[in-house]
């Protein structure tokens, strides 16, 4: 049923039962929101999409308050802004999220920078850069590094784990110091994929495997959901990592080239190349889920062993040859067998993995030139 | 399935998270099993028996869905007396369950509506393949649970675009769209449409026949697209005697592999991410493919190398891109899917059928117990062994699959950075039963032999095995599960029995 309520001073239409946060999506209405993972259940964690409501002295979480027609909302009131303040700066504050934003002196940022270096080896800005909900917020709510006090981050009695990284997996790092413990990943991994890796430990302000392994240790089967929902840069990919940056690529939507899904992907391509890959949200069939093939399995493609000319075998081995050299002898040898044993003494095998345009033109050199019907694929085996 | 159609079971897992039932029918305790209402470790090759027994429960019972059955199928009479000779007891001793296992089972199916029946290779890998497709078809009927959402037979498919690859016509007896060859109005639509005069009007060979017209002659010129035969087919000593003998082998692909080796001729082909095309999916969705990065060197689309021979043998095509391919041929020529075009595509793709360029594509299939042919067909079946059962020399079954970190021969996966640290070498997957009485410790070196060939391969003792069953994958060439495999084939596909064959254990 639509009923209607006041956001902002405008009458907007809701559906019983949409949480506010739905009802502001849904008209485009902008809540920030950082913990709130689209299909799973609202955990209200992160605290930065509050509102307020006329008559209410206290703020509520759009995401998990549904909504009702006696509503008035103010989605960006002075009470508002000041919370969100207040949560970015304690984001900010609780760990390594000192990305070089205004007002932070460049004593203080090298400091911190050489230290994350250090842990890091490496001399790059977070490899999150520019792709960061708590950055983003931090510019738009212009929350100045100030108030986080960086030498809080070395007393932190919050960060037990400072500065630590989990370098040891393949494909995935995990960076606890850049982890805000918005739970994302959790309900990425518990939720969305359902492979119940990953916990928040509250006692150790950490996500963990059972029993705190690394990944690979542990049950982990490397999907990535959990990179793909994290806001900040606790979780990235190991082959992204320093190479990909925003700014940078172009993404090209296309279909992974494994199993018979056809999830939907985002190719990130930087210099004409692929440096990472996500899925792409609300698409058909996926609706943004991967897993470990058709996130990680891309560089394959940049191989140094790929075939990248015609080969003719001779004596002692394959020789390099022309495309014209090597078609002609095929095309010469295909004839000379029609000629003398017919068209059905030709068979071939299509490839299942390759496009629909390709086994098309297969079968129509099988059918309309060679003349025969011996075409297959691996459908049957 | 959460190891090779990991996505898919993500949705199956949430909709269990809902109170959705789950019945898992696998001889392995595999991880979908844990969130499984019911689990039902059928014995390898005993699918038709509890087929079969379901149904006699199902009629015997009165759990069917007598007004589908009688307003949308044709057979059931026949159906009935064939599965009356499969009471629980019978089956149960086929399949390894106990008879209140079956009859809870159909209850439990007959009590939730509507059913969705997913299945992948362990159906059809069998040299009874076809008939086991045809009983879970029978099995959906009778609970009429066909021309529904959420229900139907659901084969996930192995590959990308495997269901792509059938509705282009690469099989030896349909053109496009499955337009047979021997119809001779198919024919003549084609030639118009090609250009060409007299197409072959018998069905070709089909992959196995082919191979052994290598061996005897019959067979001159091979040509294989993308495909690693060596590795990938049953008994890999006879595949490779095979490829040895052809006389003149052509070998298009990425990467060398064990199979171009045998080739007189190798094509450098553009891989996935350097094409633009299409890709059609488990769901009959067409999806499109786009370039993102060139070709390394001289490396070619693989529809321009097929163009060019077709060139040098007096035949001049006039597409010259994925996309006019699609739109100008393949999308006219093949009427469930003239109404997909690349313009409305460039998002989420379509679901064929799809006949005009403003049908909204088909979402499931035979709507309102419509079929196809009419009625829904009940194809009374008989149960059949694998054609090799254990005996003392060879004691064990071997069941074969895919894990979830590599893909097929590894051609692919294993050379992207990461994936060999998760899954490194092959192993062979024992009951702790059978490791317990041979004495195995887990890691250990064993030798797995069969009637074909032998393997040596590290010992995986897990719960997900029952005792007398070894599973092994084929990622791996010196431990590839396909040295010992059965080249014996059902008799309507020729899809070789991956899925049985009697193996022994030596430490």
């Amino acid at each position: 049923m639509t009923e209607h309520l006041m956001i902002n001073g405008r009458e907007t239409a809701f559906r019983s039962g949409q949480t506010i946060l739905e009802v502001a999506m849904a008209n485009q209405i902008p809540i920030p929101t950082i913990c709130y993972l689209k299909g799973t259940a609202p955990s209200g964690r992160c605290g930065i999409c509050v509102v307020e409501i006329d008559g209410l002295n206290e703020l509520v979480l759009s995401c998990s308050t549904i909504a009702d027609s006696s509503m008035k909302i103010k989605t960006e009131s002075k009470r508002v802004i000041k919370e969100r303040k207040t949560i970015i700066a304690k984001f900010l504050s609780s760990g390594n999220h000192n990305c070089a934003i205004a007002g932070l002196s460049g004593q203080e940022w090298s400091d911190f920078q050489l230290k994350v270096s250090q842990a890091d080896s490496a001399q790059d800005l977070c490899p999150a850069w520019g792709d960061c909900r708590l950055q983003d917020l931090a510019y738009q709510y212009q929350v100045e590094a100030d108030s986080c006090k960086p030498d809080r981050i070395s007393d932190s009695p919050e960060l037990r784990m400072e500065l630590k990284m989990e370098l040891k997996n393949p494909l995935i790092v995990r960076d606890f110091s850049r982890c805000i413990m918005c739970g994302r990943c959790v309900q990425a991994c518990n939720e969305v994929q359902v492979n119940l890796a990953i916990n928040l430990d509250e006692s150790l302000y950490k996500i963990v495997t059972k029993g705190d392994k690394a990944l690979i240790d542990s049950n982990c089967v490397f999907c990535g959901e959990c990179v793909q929902a994290c806001p900040v840069g606790a979780l990235v990919e190991k082959k992204s990592r320093y190479i990909w940056r925003p700014w940078k690529t172009e993404k090209i939507r296309t279909t992974c080239p494994y199993c018979g899904v056809g999830c939907q992907q985002l190719l990130h391509v930087q210099d004409e190349k692929i440096v990472k890959i996500t899925g792409v949200e609300d698409a058909e069939p996926n609706k943004g889920r991967l897993c470990v093939k058709g996130r990680f399995g891309y560089d394959f493609i940049y191989s140094k062993e790929r075939l990248d000319t015609p080969l003719i075998k001779e004596k002692d081995g394959f020789r390099e040859a022309s495309w014209d050299k090597a078609l002609d002898l095929v095309a010469d040898k295909f004839t000379k067998i029609i000629e003398k044993h017919g068209p059905d003494a030709l068979a071939g095998v299509s490839c299942a993995r390759s496009i629909n345009e390709d086994s098309y033109q297969m079968q129509k050199l099988f059918r309309a030139v060679f003349k025969t019907n011996n075409i297959d694929h691996c459908a049957r085996t | 399935m959460t190891e090779a159609h990991p996505v898919a079971a993500t949705f199956l897992k949430n909709a269990v998270a809902k109170g959705a039932k789950l019945i898992v029918v696998d001889p392995r305790r595999h991880k979908l099993v844990d969130f499984a209402d019911l689990h039902v470790p059928i014995k390898v090759g005993s699918d038709i028996a509890f087929l079969n027994a379901l149904m006699q429960v199902l009629i015997t019972e009165n759990l069917y869905d007598k007004q589908f059955v009688e307003m949308h199928t044709q057979g059931f009479d026949e159906l009935k007396k064939k599965v009356m000779k499969y009471p629980p007891e019978r089956a149960a001793k086929i399949s390894g369950i106990s008879a209140d296992m079956i009859i809870k089972t159909a209850r439990l199916l007959a009590s939730v509506k509507p059913a969705m029946l997913c299945y992948t290779l362990g159906i059809t890998e069998h040299t009874c393949g076809r008939n086991n497709v045809v009983s879970t078809a029978n099995l959906q009927m009778l609970l009429g649970n066909m021309g529904v959402e959420c229900g139907g037979v659901n084969p996930l498919r192995g590959q990308n675009n495997v269901q792509g690859a059938c509705d282009m016509g690469a099989l030896p007896n349909v053109f496009p769209g499955y337009q047979p060859v021997i119809n001779p109005e198919a024919r003549a639509k084609f030639e118009k449409a090609w250009n060409v005069e007299n197409l072959p009007d018998k069905n070709g060979l089909m992959i196995p026949q082919m191979m052994d017209g290598l061996v005897n002659g019959s067979v001159k010129g091979f040509y294989i697209f993308g495909e690693n035969l060596a590795n990938t087919e049953p008994d890999i000593k006879k595949v490779e005697h095979e490829l040895a003998s052809a006389k003149f082998l052509v070998c298009q692909d990425i990467f060398m592999t064990e199979t171009t080796r045998f080739a007189d001729v190798v094509f450098p082909a553009a891989a996935w991410s350097e094409n633009n095309g299409t890709f059609t999916n488990s769901e009959r969705r067409v999806n499109r493919v786009r370039t993102a990065s060139p070709a390394p060197g001289a490396a070619k689309p693989n529809w321009w190398i097929f163009k060019q021979i077709a060139k040098r043998m007096g035949h001049s095509w006039d597409s010259d891109s994925g996309r006019e391919i699609w739109d100008n041929e393949i999308s006219p020529l093949a009427p469930a899917l003239f109404g997909i075009k690349y313009k409305r595509i460039e998002k989420d793709g379509l679901q064929w059928p799809c006949p005009t360029q403003d049908h909204p594509g088909t979402g499931f299939m035979h709507k309102d117990g419509q079929f196809t042919q009419g009625l829904g067909l009940f194809t009374a079946v008989d149960w059949t062994p694998p054609a090799e059962v254990p005996d003392q020399k060879y004691p064990f079954v071997l069941s074969t699959g895919r894990r979830l970190t590599h893909y097929h021969t590894r051609t692919q996966t294993g050379r992207c950075e990461g994936f060999n640290d998760i899954l490194g070498e092959e192993t062979a997957d024992i009951s702790f039963a059978d490791a317990k009485k041979m004495g195995i410790r887990q890691g250990e070196m064993i030798k797995v032999s069969s009637r074909r060939g032998e393997v040596l391969v590290k010992a995986n003792i897990t719960s997900e095995v029952p005792q007398g069953l070894v599973w092994m994958a084929f990622h791996f060439r010196e431990a590839c599960a396909n040295w010992l495999t059965n080249p014996a084939f059902d008799p309507f596909t020729l899809t070789a029995e991956y899925k049985a064959c009697a193996v022994r254990i030596d430490k």
